[in-house]
């Protein structure tokens, strides 16, 4: 059973002459109560394709399917009743938060617009959600500046916690935070999804936080997903190069020098190589990868990838 | 070893707070130093102090920077400007805003070798070019008649280390090098760096809030918190047994790609609270937060003093080494 369904989804941006395939063919499949993590380098498309699930961004091509519901073709009057259901976390609480509404108006204003109960019931709800995601009682009539990054954090969450939704996308919601206070917002995100049996989309650059925090696992690489699998699969065998790659590029404080980084910049996703995207980057790169671009398929290990060798990439040094 | 920079009991000072307080360390030749914290505990403005470069507001209450027989801290603003690029060279955190968008990149390598070693402009773009190459930075000649915006945040590192570079310093201050850089670009550059240490065997002094990276990248490790240094060793036994309840609060809070640690099963480790609580204490600034307080720890601030392992700690706790960082022993179950 499947709460989100992305059909080939394609969204583009226009910069100057060439358009930009920021998401250029993604499919993706969101169980109930399924955290998702989807890794990536900047300019991959990933939030991107977040946006897009939501239709902040307007995908050009593809199909959104939301509980058996096609968002792409709805009309926005009628998009909004799925917003309720599908929310969403920004990286930045500090860009995030109006600076002129007291966290008690900020948290108000989507049951305002959703019409959801009486005015009692409103404010009764706004305290629940504020015990939920540890604020104190008071926070209702504060403004956003007399909170810590992580407060704030806590107060994106609650804002995305108070229509009762069924999935959340959390675009790198702990990138901004500090190490101390990392742990308590990715407890929170836990705790809550265990509570409310939500489904999560994860998005981050930061492998180690995706690796404690996701049962599935998508690779993106300039707009398309080079590999996913299971949280097992993905740590223990990865079969693409580029995930090798980025595992292989965590630093660790446990191991004192490691792989040779991976060669070459990040692409120019104005300017794409031909056949398979990561080619010019890639260590098994043969003829075969300059000419077709790959398709994903299913590995020996099971899980998918799009590479011609993925069978020749060695033992993992994660697992 | 006499220690080629020595830093004793640094005291920075804002008009309603003091970002940094008695900060002791040294930095051998050829070392690499990093100090850790996260925002707020002062490594930053410990770094802009030893250039001599902190913002109006700030000042430099007390303290030594001595380099060669040289207090930093009183040479004359025209002495220091030359010590500057040749004795002690910075990078920063972000290459978009350090360099300069008008010029070209050739011009902004050039100026410093003309100006600190008195190069012709010909010696001077033969030379960037080399330095350019030294970064590999591909096409080095071309590159030097780029504009910065033409270059990726990977390649304005380089170009950024190029410079820092071009009078062969003696120390290499790196704030925050690899921040602003994706994952893969930050091992090249952070791999750069380590590699310019050994060659022109520079001390570098890297600046951080990511512990991975000093595992890998450096010999001795301070970590700072709210101003102060709570421990110092080097990283094998930091990671493998850290002692200060914050450094053991830091490394079990952090998820590790090489741990099998999954939400379905474990929590992570939490330090209460944040690191705002410090300023209002009196004692040792992490008693708020901290497990293991002791009624002292709210009144006096601890003195720094040797431990096992030939590490330096600061905490009233008589501390034993414990494991529980690295592998999450203090992780709940459900």
């Amino acid at each position: 059973m499947t709460l989100l369904s992305v059909t080939d989804l394609k969204a583009t941006y226009r910069v100057g002459a060439a358009p930009v395939h920021a998401v250029d063919g993604v499919s993706l499949d969101i169980a109930p109560g399924e955290t998702v993590g989807l890794v990536g380098e900047s300019g991959c498309g990933k939030s991107t394709l977040g946006k897009t699930i939501l239709r902040l961004v307007e995908p050009s091509a593809g199909r959104i399917a939301f509980d058996g519901v096609d968002l792409t073709t709805l009309p926005e009057r009628r998009l909004r009743a799925y917003r309720r259901r599908l929310q969403m976390i920004f990286q930045d609480p500090f860009a995030s938060l109006n600076p002129r509404q007291t966290i008690g108006d900020i948290l108000l204003a989507p049951l305002n617009v959703h019409r959801v109960g009486s005015r009692p019931d409103r404010r009764r709800r706004v305290s629940a959600i504020l015990s939920q995601v540890g604020l104190p009682e008071d926070a209702v009539a504060r403004y956003p500046h007399e909170f810590s990054g992580g407060q704030r954090q806590r107060i994106g969450i609650a804002r995305a916690l108070i229509l009762g939704p069924d999935l959340i996308i959390c675009d790198e919601p702990v990138s901004a935070l500090d190490l101390s206070v990392q742990a308590q917002i990715l407890n929170l995100l836990a705790d809550i999804k265990r509570d409310l049996k939500l489904s999560l989309l994860f998005i981050s650059h930061d492998l180690s936080v995706v690796r404690y925090l996701s049962d599935r696992v998508l690779v993106m690489y300039l707009g398309r997903i080079v590999e996913t699998g299971s949280h097992e699969q993905i740590w223990k065998t990865p079969r693409h190069p580029y995930t090798r790659a980025l595992i292989d590029a965590v630093p660790d404080p446990a191991r004192r020098r490691y792989a040779a980084p991976l060669p070459g910049d990040l692409p120019d996703p104005r300017n794409v190589a031909e056949g398979c995207r990561f080619q010019p980057r890639c260590p098994l790169a043969t003829e075969l990868c300059t000419r077709q671009a790959p398709e994903l398929r299913v590995t020996s290990t099971g899980h998918q990838v799009a590479c011609h060798h993925a069978e020749m990439t060695a033992a993992p040094s994660a697992a | 070893m006499t220690p080629l920079l020595d830093v004793r009991d640094l005291t920075i000072c804002f008009p309603n707070a003091t970002p940094v307080r008695n900060l002791s360390f040294g930095l051998a030749p050829a070392e690499a130093l990093a100090i850790v914290g996260e925002s707020g505990s002062g490594k930053s403005l410990t770094a802009l102090a030893l250039m001599r470069l902190l913002p109006g507001a700030a000042r430099i209450a007390s303290g030594r920077v001595r380099l060669d027989n040289d207090d930093l801290l009183a040479l004359p603003e025209v002495e220091m400007r030359s010590r500057r690029g040749r004795d002690i060279a910075m990078i920063f955190q972000e290459p978009m805003t350090s360099l300069n968008p008008v010029l070209t990149i050739g011009r902004q390598i050039a100026e410093v070798l003309q100006l600190h070693r008195g190069l012709t402009k010909a010696q001077a773009r033969r030379e960037a070019a080399e330095l350019l190459d030294l970064v590999r930075i591909p096409n080095p000649e071309r590159c030097l008649d780029d504009h910065p915006h033409r270059l990726s945040g990977g390649m304005r590192q380089r170009v950024m280390i190029a410079i820092a570079a071009a009078c062969r310093p003696k120390i290499l201050i790196a704030d925050e090098p690899t921040t602003a850089l994706d994952v893969t670009i930050q091992a090249q550059v952070l791999e750069l760096l380590d590699r310019l240490r050994r060659e022109l065997s520079l001390s570098l002094l890297l600046i951080t809030h990511d512990l991975g990276l000093v595992g890998q990248w450096a010999d001795r490790v301070i970590v700072m918190y709210a101003g102060r240094k709570v421990e110092e060793a080097s990283p094998g036994i930091l990671f493998e047994r850290p002692l200060h309840p914050y450094t053991r609060g830091l490394l079990a809070a952090s998820p590790r790609l090489h741990d099998r640690l999954h939400y379905r099963s474990a929590r992570l480790a939490e330090i209460p609270g944040n690191i705002a609580s410090a300023a209002t204490q009196a004692g040792c600034p992490f008693a708020p937060r901290c497990p293991d307080r002791l009624a002292r720890c709210r009144t006096n601030v601890p003195d720094e003093r040797d431990a096992a392992s030939g590490r330096r700690v600061a905490c009233h706790v008589d501390l034993t080494e414990s494991s529980r960082g690295l592998h999450h022993d203090a992780a709940l179950s459900y």
